[in-house]
C-alpha cells in the first residue's frame, strides 16, 4: 500500500506540476494509475451503498490528498485517516459552502424561477469545479512545489484517443439534461465526466499552447454563462410577462392569446411612433419655423378667441390644430435648418415606409405562425390528442378548472358524436331554409348599418356647412356616436340571428367573426366613402377652380395689402413686402388636415367608448351582481345577468379595427401612432385589471392556436384595405395649395422626382427614368407573377406528396 | 435552487431541513405534494409525482422535486417531456399504455361524465390511430410518434410558471 502509495503520491505530484506549471508532458501510466486507484478505494468503501455518496467520498479524499501533498506532508496512510477524516468534513462543508454560495448567487440573479435550476445544476457544478481548482492552485503555489518530472510524451494514438474521449464526455454533459434518470444517477454521472474532462482537458493541448488552451477552455465556459444570463436576462425584460402568466393560469391560454396579441400591436405600434415622431414631428419643432411665423402656422384671427378652450383643444382644432399634430402645419420650404433636413421627402418616406414595414412584419409574423401550427390541419390523430393534449396545465384556479372539465367533455362528446356519423339531419329543408333566412337577415343588418352611416355623415356634413355653432353637442359628435353604438348592438344581433342557424359551434363562431369583420369593415369603407365624396367634391372644385381660387385669394391678399398702403392699388404686384402679422392672412382650405383631424377625433371615441364599456359592462355589472345578489327574487350569478365573460373575438377585432384607422389616418395626422400607443399602454393595464377582477373564466374554452393566423390574416386584409385611400390620395389628388409640405405641387410623389433631380448626381436620375420605363416594369412584374404560380404550385405538389406519404404509412399500419 | 429549496421546506418545516450539507435522507409524502396550488387542479397529480418518485409510492427526496420541476418548466426539450408524459398515463406501470390506462385517464379528464359506450368508443379509437406495431396497446414509440406530430402539445402541456 505504501508503494502505491507513494506512486500515486508521485502521479500527484505530476498531476500539480503539469497543471501548475504549464509543462506538457505526461506519465503514460499517469491516467490508469489514477483510475485504478480510484477503484481500489472504491473496494474499500463498498460497504457504502449509495452510489452518489460513493462517488463524493472518493472524490473529498481525492482532493484531501493532494491538499495534504501540497502541504508537503509526507505522513504515512494510516496518519492520515484521522486527517483525512476532519479534512474530509472541512472540505465537505466548504464544498456545501460554495454551493450555498452558488445558490444564493443563482437565486438573487436571474429570476430564480423553475426553469432555471435545470441549468444551474452543472452550472453551479462547474463553478464549485472551478473554484476548487483555483483552491488547489493557489495552495499549490504556496508550496513549493517539486516540479523535477520525467518527460515521456504520449503518442499521437492515445492523444487521440483522449480527445474522443473528452469529446465524447463533453458531450455527455451538454446532452444530461435530456437523460429521464433519476437526479442522484445524473449527478453522479455529471460529476465523474466534468471530472474526466478537467483532468485531461488542460493536458491535451501541447507545448506553450497548453495554457493558451486551457485559457480558451475558460473563456469558452465564460461566454457560455454570459449567453446564459444574457437570456435569462433578456426574457426578464419582456414588458408584461408575469400579469400575462397570470391571466393565462386563470383563464386559460385563449384569453391570454388576446393580451399576447395587443402586446405585438404595442411594439409595432412603438416602431411606428419612433418613425413619426423621429423623422417628422422632431425635425420639425426643431428645424423648422416655429409657430406664428407662417400663415399655415398660425390660428386665424377669427378661431383665435376660442383657441385655447379645452371643448376646442379635446376637438383638435385650435391650437393643436396648428401644431406638428397634423399635416397643415407643415411647410414645404424643401430643406430646413442648418443640417438641410429635407422635410417634405421625409414625411413622404416615413409615410410611404410605415406602411411597407407593417406589411413586412405582419406578413412574417404570419409565415411564423403557419410553421408553428405544423403546415395546416392534421386530423389523423384526433382522438388521441385529444385525450393526451387537451388538459390545459397552466390552469391553477378551481373555478377554470371546472370549465375545462366541461369543455373537454363536451368536445369529446362532440367528436364521438362526428365518429359515430350515425345523426340523421331531421328536416334538411328546414333547416336550409332558416340557414338562407338567417343570413338573408344578417345582410339586411349590414344595409342597415351601412346606409344609417352614410346618412349621418351626410348629414354632419350639411351641419359643417351651416355652422356647427347652431347645434348641440349630439349633432357635432353624431358620426362617431353612431358608429360605436353600432358597433356595440350589432354583434349581438348577430348572435341572435345564429341562433337560428344550428350550425356546429366553431362554425357558428367563424360566422359570427365574419359577419362582424363584415360589419366593422363596411361601417369603417362607407365612412370612408362620405369623406372621400365630400374631398372630391372639394378637390373637383379645386380641379375646375384650383388656378381662378388661387388668383381670387392673391388677388384678395394684394387688395387687403393695398389697403394697409392707405387704400390705393399698387399697379403691380411687386411692392415691398409688408410685415403683416400671419394670423390675418386669409387662408385657402385644407382637407388633408380636416381628414386628419376626423381620424384622431375616431380615434378617441372609440378609445373613450370602449373603457367606459369595460367600467359599465364588465365592473359595474359585476358590482351590481356581487352585491345585490342578497336583496334579489332570483339569482343573479347563475341567471341574468351574472357576471360577464371576456368576450375575445370581440376584442381582437375592435384592436384590429383601430389599427386600421391608425393606419389609414397616419400619414395625414402624425400624431396619430403616439395617441395609439398611449391608448394600447393604458388599455394593457386597463383590461388585465378588469379580466382578473370582473370576468369570469369562458364556459367554451376555445383553442386559441389555429386562430391566431385568422387574426392575422384579418390585420393583413385590413392593412391593405387601409393603405388604399392613402395611396389614392397621394396618386390622384393634388395637395392643397396652402398647407403641408406638398403644397404648390401637382401631385404628392412628385417630391420624389424632384429629389432626383436636385441631390442626386445626374447618371443616377437617368437610370431612375430607363428602370422607371414601362418597358422594364411590365417584364419585371410578369416575372413576378410567374415566379408566384411556380412557387404555388410547388407548395401545392409538396402538400399532395405529403399526403400521399401518411396514406401510405396508415395502410402500413393497417397491415401490420 | 433555492426557491425551489424554500418552497418544499414551507411544505413540511419541521421535516425538511434548510441544511443539506448532510445529505439527509428526507422524502415528503404524496399527500403534502398533490396540494401545492400548481398542482391541485391537474387531474394527473398523483401519477406525476408517483412517477417521479424513486420508491414508486408518491413520496418525493429533494433530488426527486427538482427532478420534477425541471421536466415540467419550459426549457425542458420535447423528447424528455414526451418521456415523462408516457410514465405518467401508464397508470400500471408496464411501460405500455394499454385500454385499462386509456379508460383511467379519460375519466381523469372528463371526471366521469361520459357513459361507458362512449368510453370505450374513445378508447378504441385512441389505439386504432395511435398503435402503429398492432399490438393493442401503446409502446413508447407508437405514444411518441403521436405525441411529435401534435401542435398543441408543448404549449399546453407542460409550460409552467
Amino acid at each position: 500500500d505504501g508503494s502505491d502509495d507513494n506512486k500515486e503520491g508521485s502521479a500527484v505530484e505530476n498531476e500539480e506540476a503539469a497543471k501548475g506549471t504549464g509543462q506538457s508532458w505526461r506519465k503514460k501510466a499517469t491516467p490508469r494509475t489514477r483510475r485504478t486507484h480510484d477503484r481500489e478505494r472504491h473496494g474499500d468503501e463498498e460497504d457504502e451503498d449509495d452510489e452518489y455518496g460513493t462517488r463524493r467520498t472518493g472524490h473529498r479524499r481525492h482532493r484531501s490528498r493532494r491538499r495534504g501533498r501540497a502541504a508537503g506532508n509526507e505522513a504515512s496512510d494510516s496518519d492520515m485517516e484521522p486527517e483525512k477524516a476532519r479534512k474530509n468534513q472541512a472540505n465537505q462543508k466548504s464544498k456545501e459552502d460554495n454551493d450555498e454560495d452558488e445558490d444564493e448567487k443563482g437565486g438573487k440573479s436571474g429570476k430564480g424561477k423553475n426553469e432555471k435550476k435545470g441549468d444551474k445544476k452543472p452550472d453551479k457544478k462547474g463553478k464549485k469545479e472551478k473554484a476548487n481548482k483555483k483552491k488547489k492552485d493557489k495552495k499549490k503555489s504556496g508550496s513549493g512545489s517539486d516540479s523535477e518530472s520525467e518527460e515521456e510524451p504520449i503518442t499521437e494514438e492515445e492523444l487521440a484517443k483522449l480527445k474522443e474521449e473528452v469529446e465524447e464526455k463533453k458531450k455527455l454533459i451538454a446532452t444530461l439534461r435530456n437523460k429521464p434518470w433519476k437526479m442522484k444517477k445524473k449527478l453522479s454521472v455529471l460529476k465523474e465526466a466534468q471530472l474526466f474532462v478537467e483532468k485531461f482537458e488542460g493536458a491535451l493541448g501541447k507545448g506553450k499552447g497548453k495554457k493558451f488552451y486551457a485559457y480558451k477552455v475558460m473563456m469558452t465556459k465564460k461566454w457560455m454563462k454570459f449567453q446564459r444570463d444574457f437570456e435569462n436576462f433578456k426574457t426578464a425584460c419582456i414588458p408584461w410577462e408575469m400579469k400575462i402568466k397570470e391571466i393565462e393560469s386563470h383563464f386559460g391560454s385563449s384569453v391570454a392569446s388576446y393580451f399576447i396579441f395587443l402586446r405585438w400591436m404595442y411594439g409595432i405600434n412603438m416602431i411606428l411612433f419612433g418613425l413619426t415622431f423621429g423623422l417628422v414631428m422632431v425635425p420639425e419643432a426643431l428645424m423648422g419655423k416655429p409657430y406664428g411665423s407662417l400663415p399655415r402656422k398660425t390660428v386665424p384671427r377669427a378661431e383665435e378667441a376660442t383657441a385655447m378652450n379645452f371643448a376646442t383643444l379635446w376637438d383638435f382644432s385650435g391650437f393643436a390644430q396648428y401644431s406638428v399634430l397634423f399635416y397643415g402645419y407643415y411647410n414645404n420650404q424643401r430643406t430646413i435648418g442648418w443640417l438641410k433636413f429635407r422635410m417634405p421627402l421625409s414625411y413622404f418616406l416615413v409615410g410611404v415606409g410605415s406602411i411597407g414595414y407593417s406589411f413586412m412584419i405582419v406578413t412574417r409574423t404570419m409565415a411564423k405562425n403557419a410553421n408553428d401550427d405544423g403546415g395546416g390541419d392534421d386530423t389523423s390523430f384526433n382522438f388521441s390528442w385529444k385525450m393526451f393534449t387537451s388538459w390545459d396545465y397552466l390552469i391553477g384556479n378551481p373555478e377554470t378548472a371546472d370549465n375545462k372539465f366541461a369543455s373537454i367533455t363536451t368536445s369529446f362528446k362532440e367528436a364521438i358524436v362526428e365518429e359515430q356519423e350515425s345523426r340523421k339531419e331531421e328536416n334538411i329543408h328546414l333547416t336550409r331554409f332558416l340557414r338562407v333566412l338567417a343570413n338573408f337577415l344578417a345582410l339586411c343588418t349590414l344595409a342597415g348599418s351601412g346606409y344609417l352611416i352614410f346618412f349621418v355623415v351626410r348629414r354632419s356634413q350639411q351641419f359643417a356647412l351651416e355652422g356647427l355653432e347652431n347645434y348641440g353637442w349630439w349633432e357635432r359628435n353624431e358620426v362617431n356616436t353612431v358608429m360605436s353604438l353600432l358597433g356595440m348592438f350589432c354583434p349581438t344581433l348577430f348572435d341572435v340571428i345564429s341562433s337560428l342557424e344550428n350550425y356546429h359551434p366553431r362554425i357558428a363562431l367563424r360566422w359570427q367573426l365574419g359577419r362582424i369583420f363584415a360589419l366593422f369593415l363596411g361601417n369603417l369603407y362607407t365612412f370612408i366613402i362620405a369623406l372621400m365624396d365630400e374631398i372630391n367634391l372639394k378637390a373637383r372644385y379645386l380641379l375646375s377652380f384650383t388656378l381662378e381660387e388661387e388668383k381670387i385669394v392673391k388677388y384678395n391678399m394684394t387688395i387687403w395689402e393695398a389697403s394697409l398702403y392707405n387704400g390705393t392699388i399698387p399697379e403691380n404686384s411687386t411692392a415691398p413686402p409688408i410685415q403683416v402679422d400671419p394670423a390675418d392672412v386669409p387662408r385657402g382650405p385644407c382637407w388633408e388636415t380636416m381628414v386628419g383631424q376626423e381620424f384622431v377625433r375616431l380615434t378617441v371615441s372609440d378609445m373613450m367608448t370602449t373603457y367606459i364599456t369595460i367600467l359599465i359592462g364588465d365592473f359595474l355589472r359585476a358590482v351590481f351582481v356581487r352585491f345585490f345578489n342578497y336583496c334579489w327574487c332570483w339569482d343573479l350569478e347563475y341567471g341574468f345577468p351574472s357576471y360577464s365573460e371576456f368576450d375575445i373575438s370581440g376584442n381582437v377585432l375592435g384592436l384590429i379595427f383601430n389599427q386600421g384607422m391608425i393606419w389609414m389616418g397616419s400619414f395625414y395626422a402624425p400624431c396619430l401612432p403616439a395617441i395609439n400607443v398611449f391608448r394600447l399602454h393604458t388599455s394593457m393595464y386597463l383590461q388585465c385589471w378588469a379580466v382578473m377582477c370582473c370576468n369570469v373564466p369562458q364556459e367554451r374554452v376555445f383553442k386559441a392556436s389555429r386562430s391566431n393566423n385568422f387574426y392575422m390574416a384579418m390585420l393583413l386584409f385590413i392593412l391593405f384595405l387601409s393603405t388604399l385611400p392613402a395611396v389614392y390620395t397621394i396618386v390622384s389628388i393634388p395637395p392643397s395649395f396652402d398647407c403641408g409640405p406638398f403644397s404648390g405641387k401637382t401631385r404628392m410623389f412628385e417630391v420624389i422626382s424632384e429629389t432626383l433631380e436636385h441631390d442626386f448626381p445626374s447618371w443616377f436620375g437617368k437610370v431612375f427614368g430607363y428602370a422607371s420605363n414601362p418597358g422594364l416594369i411590365l417584364p419585371f412584374i410578369l416575372l413576378m407573377v410567374l415566379s408566384l404560380y411556380y412557387l404555388n404550385a410547388t407548395s401545392k405538389s409538396y402538400k399532395e406528396a405529403n399526403l400521399e406519404l401518411k396514406k401510405k404509412l396508415q395502410s402500413v399500419r393497417l397491415e401490420n | 435552487v433555492y426557491r425551489l429549496h424554500g418552497r418544499y421546506h414551507e411544505m413540511a418545516p419541521n421535516v425538511v431541513p434548510m441544511d443539506y450539507t448532510k445529505d439527509p435522507d428526507v422524502k415528503l409524502p404524496m399527500q403534502l405534494i398533490i396540494n401545492m396550488p400548481e398542482l391541485k387542479e391537474n387531474p394527473f397529480k398523483e401519477r406525476i409525482v408517483e412517477s417521479f418518485s424513486e420508491d414508486g409510492e408518491g413520496s418525493l427526496s429533494f433530488n426527486d422535486f427538482v427532478d420534477m420541476f425541471s421536466v415540467l418548466s419550459e426549457m425542458a426539450p420535447r423528447e424528455l417531456k414526451a418521456i415523462y408524459a408516457f410514465k405518467i398515463y401508464d397508470f400500471n406501470t408496464d411501460n405500455f399504455i394499454c385500454k385499462a390506462d386509456l379508460e383511467k385517464t379519460l375519466n381523469k379528464l372528463t371526471r366521469e361524465e361520459l357513459t361507458a359506450e362512449e368510453i370505450t368508443l374513445v378508447c378504441e379509437k385512441v389505439i386504432e390511430e395511435a398503435d402503429m406495431d398492432g399490438d393493442g396497446k401503446l409502446g413508447f414509440a407508437d405514444f411518441e410518434n403521436m405525441i411529435s406530430k401534435a401542435p398543441d402539445f408543448l404549449r399546453y402541456y407542460f409550460k409552467k410558471r
